[in-house]
């Protein structure tokens, strides 16, 4: 029954490509029909759960053997794997999924192909929920790939820009680094446990020795690393923004890139056994929140500013997967609580967008709440959100992981300190730029309220960016529902709770004030005189620099130069010998005509001397 | 005597190739009609005896038809079908109405001798997969160089002559030099055993060669089935003929005649002589994985689309060799899915870019741009085409390329982890092509670019569906190949590695 929630959306993404424009009337329903039925569907199942015991509630159901090689102990089914960890996300993807469908209703309704676009939102909401309840790694794999190839398309959705293809191109690519990751990954566990579903490596992994939970590790974390777009992989997220801003809310802010911190607390088992590649996964979540927070503070494309704030809110969660037991359920808090208020944001600026002629320079928005109200104040309240304002959402997922980051180290909780002050002033310059400040508008652009479509998803996200917190943390009921799954231990910080909120909230009420006082006026044109770090931060911190000087350009000197050595050592000596022998043979046989039908005859001839030297040892 | 259904299914194309010539006022259907017909009926013969196929059958071959050809030499016409050239001979039925139904405006003059060729590539290709006498394997090993030759030189791009001449002769030299070890094998068999003999299956269970007769023996054998496959160093040839040939053409050569090599390695070679096989596969694995990489770094550089696709054949090609030499069962009937997802994608490659290069008589890359606007179906059908051929999860080249790195990885750890980063470079030649092609700013040659009709929808949809049906359900390919791959491994004396960590309680 579960598959259900997989199969319709993706038949509906079979039919609309299949059937092409023929179904573009209805293509938009259909889709919308397909996304909300795999909601409802969702939902039932997570009400049956809850009614029944917490040891009782995971459930298991094989769709069919995928793959099976019985001599060599190979059997990996299509089986789906329903417990308190899938079923959180199957809630989100397929609820923030179906808002944003509707919110595609209105914003795509000027493009040439919204059918196209929503068969690709289908395939992406398919692909979402197979990599969610996959029981093992490799049909994850399927669904990771998917998310994956879903992404590429609606990235380059509007293809006949260059821009557009060569960031769907770099973000596919980039993926598969960390694919690569992956796939080792599961081949290491083929070998080790001869298996790769979830509860077979969970079992195995606590008698094995420590290598394997490090290399295991350290590859899944290169694989969260491609798709949650953290460091040293994070340069493609910047360029996907390309993509169409509903793509840009739901598959890079609220779900696809929190991929990679679902994989690590999937995988927890092994990152428990292995004390290196827990570090390894704090420092990484450290390293890009606090770059992911210095790009978006720099940035004046408001799509940018969200990416690189989505880059570092990841950062927060992939720290506190790092974590262990003390973090898991934090971070997946973090996750469902990011999801609803970063999903707000990037709709509110898709909204600015769509009231400004598709201009994403927040030097030239301001003045908009007078003619865009709804879109105000839910920006607002996702804004408070982030920065975490009691009582908002994201106030009570942050604090938690501040607290857990504290009892893990110091220098872990001076960046996720330090990356919620910077995490305030960023989201106050959007706040002062794009709506506060005095209008600086383009001449022809006249901002108008957003159509209903649009504004009802935003105001359904500001109301769970505004309660989602509360609801989830109240009585520790997230702690008490993932807690079989994920185990959970009570962080036990250096300092008193209470101390840390206010220090906490001390440092976001620094960063909006400097956020304000540095916004008050706002130039129509970056300034160019800039600190360095406002330089390098407006590079995106040199990643893509980097990439070209150590990979790109040394990579196409490779190909190149090893397309002239084919081309001119290998066939080169091949040629040669041919001529050589054409040489020799242009002496030796004068009658040869270089005819077709000459060396048709060798062959011939072959068969004959064959025959020839049989008969004469015969005899 | 069986009912003799392999000789059924060998007489339909050449059957086929005679009613060409028969005059129309006795044969109803046009050229392109007989042509297609023939192989349509052949199709449903491989499908009547896969339906038959036993695949929990403990003999060696099935459907066995034999006759004596040159008794005094021991020579039979033994037509057997295995697990494995079951697969292939199915890969051949299918793929080839869908080239006769594609490629139906490749040429417009010389119709009739394009289908001919065709027919007879067919033909050769069926018998390869179907022989069990060395004997007859290497005469139609040989004789399957014609077809192509004449396809190539005489239906093919500007340059056609030079490469069809390359062509032939890297065919030949392989020939040649496994005639040279046919002789000797057939010599040590006379010793040997008393009585001379190319019975594929008596001289893989009868014969004892010494160690060193083995070695040149395999190595002999081997020169012929890596030009063919073709492996690195011996590849030069591909790419040149893939350039000149016709798209149908393309897809008959790199789709399914190539194959014969990485077959010729798991019928021939294993069966035939096991332990040089053991030895030598360390340095095969090594030079596979070398040409996984090399192939896919050469297809990036390329500024010609058919260039690049053969080169990926090459780095594909790599991964199939690979798997056979891994001696896992994993590995091996990874890479017989391989052969077949190779030649699904192959086809898909060629054929929809064929549409687009007979537009413009060009293949340069440069040449287009934003073809998508002006022809969405085409595009789309590519696109496919591509993540098939780029092992995208749920796509027939996944399964085969993760089951062929899995077994390889069971016992070559390094190689297979070279081997695995194809996988970013696959990304990048592969989607790169696609963006300069396809997506981007509309260039004047593409704006006028027709899209495919209703009927070349149609000759193409097959590939899709059988792509994302050995996707998501491998298990028929599997199923049939998995007795022959198990037999294989005995002959050998292969045994799959057990896993480090005994599974513990829920075994």
């Amino acid at each position: 029954m579960i598959a259900a929630v997989i199969a319709l959306p993706a038949l509906s993404a079979a039919v609309l490509l299949s059937f092409g424009n023929r179904t573009n009337k209805f293509g938009p329903w259909l889709a919308i029909f397909a996304s909300t039925g795999s909601f409802l569907i969702g939902l039932w199942h997570f009400l049956q759960m809850v009614a029944r015991p917490a040891e009782e509630r995971p459930a298991l159901t094989t769709v069919y053997e995928w793959l099976s090689v019985p001599a060599a102990g190979f059997k990996i089914n299509f089986a789906l794997q329903l417990d308190q960890l899938s079923i959180s996300f199957v809630l989100l993807i397929t609820f923030v999924g179906t808002l944003i469908h509707i919110y595609s209703l209105g914003y795509m309704s000027h493009d040439e192909n919204p059918r196209r676009f929503f068969a690709y939102l289908n395939l992406f909401v398919a692909a979402m929920l197979l990599l969610v309840l996959a029981d093992n790694y490799l049909l994850l794999y399927v669904g990771w790939e998917g998310v994956g190839l879903a992404s590429y398309l609606l990235i380059g959705f509007w293809q006949h820009k260059p821009t557009a293809a060569v960031a769907a191109k770099k973000a596919f690519v980039a993926n598969r680094v960390g694919d690569f990751g992956l796939s080792l990954a599961i081949m290491t566990m083929f070998i080790v446990f001869g298996s790769v579903s979830f509860s077979d490596v969970n079992s195995g992994i606590v008698g094995a020795p420590a290598w394997v939970s490090l290399i295991l590790g350290l590859l899944l974390l290169l694989a969260a690393c491609g798709k949650s777009a953290q460091f040293p992989l994070q340069s493609w997220l910047l360029d996907a923004m390309e993509g169409p801003t509903p793509v840009s809310a739901l598959i890079h802010a609220a779900t696809m890139v929190t991929a990679g911190v679902y994989l690590i607390v999937r995988s927890a088992s092994i990152f428990n056994a292995s004390e290196i590649a827990q570090t390894a996964v704090v420092i990484t979540g450290a390293i890009s929140l606090l770059m992911g927070a210095i790009i978006g503070a720099a940035k004046d494309d408001i799509k940018k500013s969200l990416a690189g704030s989505t880059m570092s809110q990841i950062g927060y969660m992939v720290l506190a997967a790092g974590l262990g037991p003390i973090g898991y359920v934090f971070a997946i808090l973090h996750l469902i609580t990011h999801g609803f208020f970063k999903a707000v944001m990037f709709l509110g600026a898709g909204s600015v967008m769509h009231a400004t002629n598709d201009n994403v320079d927040m030097r030239r928005y301001g003045g908009l709440p007078k003619v865009m109200f709804f879109t105000t104040i839910t920006f607002f309240i996702g804004y408070l959100a982030i920065i975490g304002v009691p009582p908002f959402a994201g106030f009570y997922s942050k604090d938690h992981i501040i607290e857990a980051a504290l009892s893990h180290s110091w220098w872990a909780g001076a960046a996720v300190l330090f990356g919620a002050g910077l995490t305030a002033f960023y989201m106050t310059r959007m706040m002062m730029m794009t709506f506060v400040s005095k209008s600086r508008w383009h001449e022809d652009v006249h901002p108008h309220e957003s159509p209903l479509s649009m504004i009802l998803p935003m105001i359904v996200l500001s109301v769970g960016a505004a309660t989602m917190g509360i609801l989830l943390t109240r009585n520790h009921v997230f702690e008490h529902w993932l807690e079989p799954i994920t185990g959970f231990v009570e962080p036990e910080p250096p300092l008193p709770i209470q101390t840390i909120t206010t220090i906490t909230l001390s440092v976001v009420a620094i960063g909006v004030l400097i956020g304000i006082w540095q916004n008050i006026k706002i130039a129509k044109v970056a300034p160019v005189k800039v600190s360095f770090v406002v330089k390098a931060a407006r590079k995106d911190l040199y990643g893509d620099v980097l990439n070209e000087t150590l990979l790109m350009r040394p990579g196409q000197g490779l190909t190149k130069s090893l397309n002239i050595f084919d081309n001119a050592v290998v066939d080169g000596f091949v040629n040669g010998l041919g001529l050589f022998v054409s040489g020799i043979s242009a002496r030796l046989r004068r009658s040869e005509t270089g005819y077709v039908r000459s060396y048709a005859m060798s062959i011939v001839l072959g068969t004959a001397l064959l025959v020839i030297a049989l008969l004469m040892v015969r005899i | 005597m069986n009912f003799p259904w392999l000789l059924i299914v060998l007489l339909t194309p050449l059957i086929g190739t005679v009613l060409l010539f028969v005059p129309k006022r006795f044969v109803p259907f046009s050229d392109q009609q007989i042509a297609l017909y023939s192989s349509l009926i052949t199709l449903l013969f491989v499908i009547v005896i896969a339906l038959q196929f036993d695949i929990s059958s403990s003999a060696t071959t099935q459907f066995d038809i034999a006759f004596d050809w040159i008794p005094v030499f021991g020579i039979t016409f033994h037509l057997g079908l295995t697990g494995i050239s079951l697969v292939l001979v199915g890969l051949t039925a299918v793929l080839t109405p869908i080239v006769l139904l594609a490629t139906e405006y490749e040429v417009q003059k010389k119709n009739k001798e394009f289908l001919m060729w065709i027919l007879l590539t067919q033909a050769s290709a069926l018998a390869v997969f179907l022989a069990r006498d060395l004997f007859l394997f290497y005469v139609v090993f040989e004789a399957m160089l014609i077809p192509i030759f004449f396809l190539v030189g005489r239906f093919g791009g500007p340059k056609k002559g030079a490469a069809a001449l390359k062509f032939i002769l890297f065919g030949l030299a392989g020939g040649l030099v496994m005639l040279a070890a046919l002789i000797w094998l057939y010599f040590v068999a006379v010793n040997q055993l008393g009585r001379g003999t190319f019975s594929i299956t008596a001289l893989s269970n009868e014969l004892k060669l010494d160690a060193w007769t083995e070695r040149w023996l395999f190595l002999g054998f081997f020169f012929a089935f890596a030009l063919k496959a073709p492996m690195i160093p011996g590849h030069t040839w591909l790419p040149d003929t893939a350039e000149q040939a016709t798209p149908g053409t393309s897809t008959m050569l790199i789709g399914i005649l190539d194959k014969v090599g990485t077959y010729g390695m798991l019928a021939i070679l294993l069966p035939i002589f096991p332990n040089a096989s053991i030895e030598f596969a360390p340095v095969i694995i090594g030079f596979a994985a070398l040409g996984i990489i090399y192939g896919a770094l050469i297809a990036i550089a390329q500024k010609n689309i058919k260039r690049t696709f053969a080169y990926i054949s090459i780095s594909h090609f790599g991964f199939i060799v690979m798997g056979i030499f891994s001696f896992t069962s994993i590995g091996m009937i990874g890479s017989v899915i391989y052969m077949v997802a190779h030649g699904l994608s192959t086809a898909g490659l060629f054929l929809t870019v064929g549409y687009l290069i007979r537009q413009k008589e060009n293949s340069l890359i440069s040449n287009f741009g934003g073809v998508t606007k002006a022809a969405p179906v085409m595009t789309g059908l590519f696109l496919i085409a591509c993540l098939s051929s780029i092992a995208l999860p749920g796509m027939a080249g996944f399964v085969a390329e993760f089951m062929v790195l899995t077994g390889t990885f069971q016992k070559y750890k390094i190689p297979a982890i070279i081997a695995t980063l194809a996988i970013i470079l696959a990304a990048i030649y592969m989607l790169w092509l696609y963006q300069r092609v396809f997506t981007g700013t509309e260039t004047k040659e593409s704006s006028n670019i027709i899209d495919l009709n209703k009927k070349q929808i149609l000759a193409l949809s097959p590939l899709v569906a059988l792509t994302l049906l050995f996707g998501f359900y491998p298990a028929p390919i599997i199923k049939i190949s998995e007795s022959t791959i198990a037999y294989t491994m005995t002959l050998v004396g292969a045994t799959d590695p057990q896993p480090m960590i005994r599974k513990a309680v829920n075994q």
